[in-house]
This record gives C-alpha cells, sequence and structure tokens, in this order.
C-alpha cells in the first residue's frame, strides 16, 4: 500500500539561507502527527511545501503516490502548469495561524466559495455541504455572520470547516492556536481532536505540547531544518533520545 | 458697480446646457469605464512579479500621469491625424480621457492591492483555486472596498476634467456654457449656472458613492 504522504530529501532555500536540509517523512491514512520545534526550525515550511504555498528546490512530496508540483522528464525538473498545481493543492485542507476568512463573504460564503468555484459544485449542494460542516464545528447559528462578526475561536472553526469541506486527503495545521486568546484556544483543539478521532490524516504543526501529546499517533521534532527525533509521542516527550530535544521539552510549557 | 443680474437669456438656453451635461456625463461615463478596466489591468502590472510587466506599466503611468490633459487632449485630436490616427472630436477626447483616467485609476487600485493582506491569496490557493478565481472573487471585492473613498474623489475629478472638451469644441456643458455666453453677453450669469450644474451633478455623484460604500462595507 502507498504512503499517503511520502517526502523524500526536501530541500528548501530562500536565497542563499537554506531552511530545510533534506527531510524524509512518511505518512499513513489515518495518522495523525504533530510537528515540534522551535521557531525557525522549518516546520511551517515544511508544511507550507506540501501545498506549493513555498517552492521547494530539492527531493520530492507524493501525495496517494502523486508527485506534488514539480515533474522530472530527461533529468529537467519542472514546475508543474499551475492549473494542474490548484488542483494538486485541493487534495489537501490547511488551517492557519492568522485564520485568512476572506472578510466579505459570510461564514457559509467562506465554505461555499472553493466548493463552487473548485468541485463545480451546485450552490444549493454547496449550501448544504457547508451548513453540515458549520454544524459540525458548533458554528451553524453563525452562519450568516461576517469574519469580522465572530471571535477569534469561532474565525478558527470557520476556517477549518471551509478546508475539510473540500473533502481533503490530508488536513495541514499551521499553528492554529498561536494567534488566539487561551480561553479560545480550548474551542479549536476540540474541533480538530474529533476530526482526528473520525480518521482524518492531519500534519500539525503546534506549539500546544499537551494538545501535541494527547492528539498524535506520531510526532516529529524539527531541529535546524531536518527532523531531529521522532516517535510516538510518549517516549518523545518522556523519553527524549536526543539532547536537543530535551532542551526544547524543558523550554516549553505543557498545559 | 450697479450690475442687475438678470438670468432671463440664460434660462432661455439652459436646455442647451442640459444637453451640454447630458454629453459630459456621457463623455465621463463612457471614458470611466474604459479606464477601470485599464486601470484594473495596469494596477495589476504595477503589482506583477514579472519585471518587464512593471516597467511597462510603470512607464504607462508615469507619462500619463505627468503629461497635464490639455496637452494630451490636443495631441490626440490635432496630432494624432498627422500620425495617420483620424478620430472624430468625440472619440478622440473619450479615448484621451479613458487612457487618462486609467494611469490614475491605477495607483488608486495599487494602492488596494497592496492592502489586501498575503494572506488571502494563500487560502484561496490552499483550497484550489485558481490566480484568476483568486483575483475575480477574493482581491478585487477586497481591493474595491479599501479604494472607494479615493475612487469616488478620483471619478468627481475625472467627471470635471470633461470640460477640456472644450478646447476641441466638443458640444458638452461649458462648450455650451461659452457659447451662450457670447450670445447673450450674460457672462456672469452665465458662468453661475453652468458652476452650479456641475457642482449639482458633482454632489450628486459623491452621494452615489458613499452610497455604494455604504453598501459594501463589511459587517463586523
Amino acid at each position: 500500500m502507498t504512503n499517503l504522504l511520502e517526502i523524500r530529501d526536501l530541500h528548501k532555500r530562500y536565497g542563499t539561507v537554506e531552511v530545510l536540509k533534506g527531510v524524509d517523512c512518511a505518512m499513513r491514512q489515518g495518522e495523525v502527527i504533530s510537528i515540534i520545534g522551535s521557531s525557525g526550525s522549518g516546520k511551517t515550511t515544511m508544511l507550507r511545501c506540501i501545498n506549493m504555498l513555498e517552492e521547494f528546490q530539492g527531493g520530492t512530496i507524493a501525495i496517494d503516490g502523486q508527485e506534488i508540483g514539480y515533474e522530472t522528464a530527461g533529468g529537467v525538473r519542472r514546475r508543474k502548469p499551475e492549473r494542474e498545481i490548484a488542483r494538486q493543492r485541493a487534495m489537501t485542507g490547511m488551517a492557519f495561524q492568522q485564520f485568512n476568512l476572506f472578510p466579505h463573504m459570510t461564514a457559509a460564503a467562506n465554505v461555499m466559495l472553493g466548493l463552487v468555484k473548485v468541485k463545480k459544485m451546485g450552490r444549493d449542494e454547496a449550501r448544504t455541504l457547508a451548513e453540515k460542516w458549520l454544524d459540525r464545528v458548533g458554528l451553524l447559528s453563525r452562519k450568516d455572520h461576517y469574519p469580522g462578526q465572530l471571535s477569534g475561536g469561532q474565525q478558527q472553526r470557520v476556517a477549518i470547516a471551509r478546508a475539510i469541506a473540500m473533502n481533503p486527503k490530508l488536513m495541514l495545521f499551521d499553528e492554529v492556536t498561536s494567534a488566539l486568546d487561551p480561553e479560545l484556544v480550548n474551542e479549536v483543539l476540540q474541533v480538530i481532536k474529533a476530526l482526528a478521532e473520525d480518521g482524518m490524516s492531519m500534519l500539525i504543526v503546534t506549539h500546544e505540547m499537551r494538545f501535541a501529546y494527547e492528539v498524535s499517533s506520531r510526532v516529529i521534532f524539527m531541529n535546524q531544518g531536518r527532523i531531529g527525533e521522532e516517535g510516538n509521542p510518549r517516549e518523545m516527550f518522556l523519553k527524549p533520545q536526543t539532547e536537543r530535544l530535551a532542551e526544547f521539552l524543558k523550554t516549553s510549557t505543557f498545559n | 458697480m450697479t450690475y442687475t443680474l438678470n438670468f432671463a437669456a440664460v434660462w432661455r438656453s439652459f436646455d442647451l446646457l442640459l444637453q451640454g451635461l447630458a454629453l459630459s456625463l456621457g463623455l465621463a461615463l463612457v471614458a470611466i469605464l474604459a479606464g477601470c478596466v485599464i486601470g484594473l489591468i495596469t494596477a495589476f502590472g504595477l503589482v506583477s512579479k514579472s519585471v518587464l510587466l512593471r516597467k511597462a506599466a510603470g512607464l504607462y503611468v508615469t507619462i500619463i500621469r505627468n503629461t497635464p490633459i490639455l496637452v494630451l487632449v490636443l495631441f490626440s485630436y490635432f496630432a494624432l491625424p498627422e500620425l495617420g490616427v483620424r478620430l472624430g472630436k468625440i472619440e478622440s477626447f473619450v479615448l484621451t480621457l479613458a487612457i487618462y483616467s486609467g494611469a490614475y485609476l491605477a495607483e488608486v487600485f495599487r494602492g488596494g492591492l497592496i492592502a489586501v493582506p498575503p494572506g488571502q491569496r494563500e487560502a484561496g490557493l490552499a483550497i484550489g483555486l485558481t490566480e484568476m478565481q483568486i483575483r475575480t472573487s477574493i482581491i478585487i471585492p477586497l481591493m474595491l472596498r479599501n479604494v472607494l473613498p479615493s475612487l469616488g474623489s478620483t471619478m468627481i475629478s475625472l467627471f470635471k476634467d470633461t470640460s477640456l472638451a472644450a478646447a476641441i469644441a466638443v458640444p458638452e456643458l461649458t462648450f455650451e456654457a461659452r457659447k451662450i455666453n457670447v450670445e447673450t453677453f450674460r457672462v456672469i450669469e452665465t458662468w453661475i449656472v453652468a458652476s452650479c450644474l456641475y457642482v449639482a451633478t458633482c454632489s450628486l455623484l459623491a452621494a452615489l458613492m458613499r452610497a455604494v460604500e455604504r453598501r459594501l462595507a463589511v459587517p463586523r
């Protein structure tokens, strides 16, 4: 069986600064992997390469055996056509630190946009599906509210509904609670937990160690552009093998 | 000074002024609509990743914005025919005002475009939208909301610029007023009435833009 996600020798540079120095990672269907590490370790960049929000200069990323973003023909590596990349991006869903809801659209319209424009769904069908997912994140009653009328936690839940409604094979969470007031963090984590229980495959970049510990089937510790250590959360958090990870965990808070 | 105002002669020709005003509005409408299209395309050029597009758009804006519009009007009506481009008075003026509007609106739109947070585009990309879909569904609607206040005043400016068509004898409001002035010798009255018509029209335009602004405001 092919892996859901397969990253091989991923290299990424910004100009002359190498931020990913050869990352390898394989992920099976239904896995929930948390990526932890200090800022600048490359965890967000790695996530953004998977849906081509960042270009990468070396290595391959494949989802369901399909190579993402680039193709190599006759030894020449080329970026795939934009239309193809857009289609590949729809295989993943992403939730952002800053929510990035479309401020001129209601919660329902935010969820519907991709369904109508990308999935070519009829408006009625899209609305029904949008309402179903808004209900799942507990915000059906807010469907006609605009992002500016919602709290941060509510906005993030709408953003997650917008991504999930597209029926992605893999969800990418990029520090989704970092911009939230502490009292709003939990409602968002609960939504992600529920998705995990439903068997959604997820890659979660997070600073919430307690959450990573509880929800993940595997944890990856990124360190200076490489995977520093990985394993099941219990072993990682209780018996870190590397000094780096031990040090990182010491400076992190568990709450 | 014992000048007594007498508007009778001006009122007799009032429908001429109104016809002139109608033409002014028509010129402005067509030119500004075309200018919006030119301006939008140019604005995307100005913020493009491609150096060539940025330079080309920048050159257009620089040349047009730094030439007085009267010079552009005279150039396209008197000089273009020498170069083999023969246009009627009205066509020539509308074309000029459209190109002129395009340069000003490009700068207005550019300001609105760079105020749209990059996360909006990324969110669009992440759900699989193409760049063009992101532009039409997200970037342009948000940009328009950003620029509405300055768009209104730019449009009023451009409407008033239609008075320069009088220089090439397009029978718009200013041209008709000058004709009435010459025929009736009622200098003060004629120009007072003409000015009032401009003020009234511009005020209406401003009110209209404010209504659009309120209508499109994002609830919060």
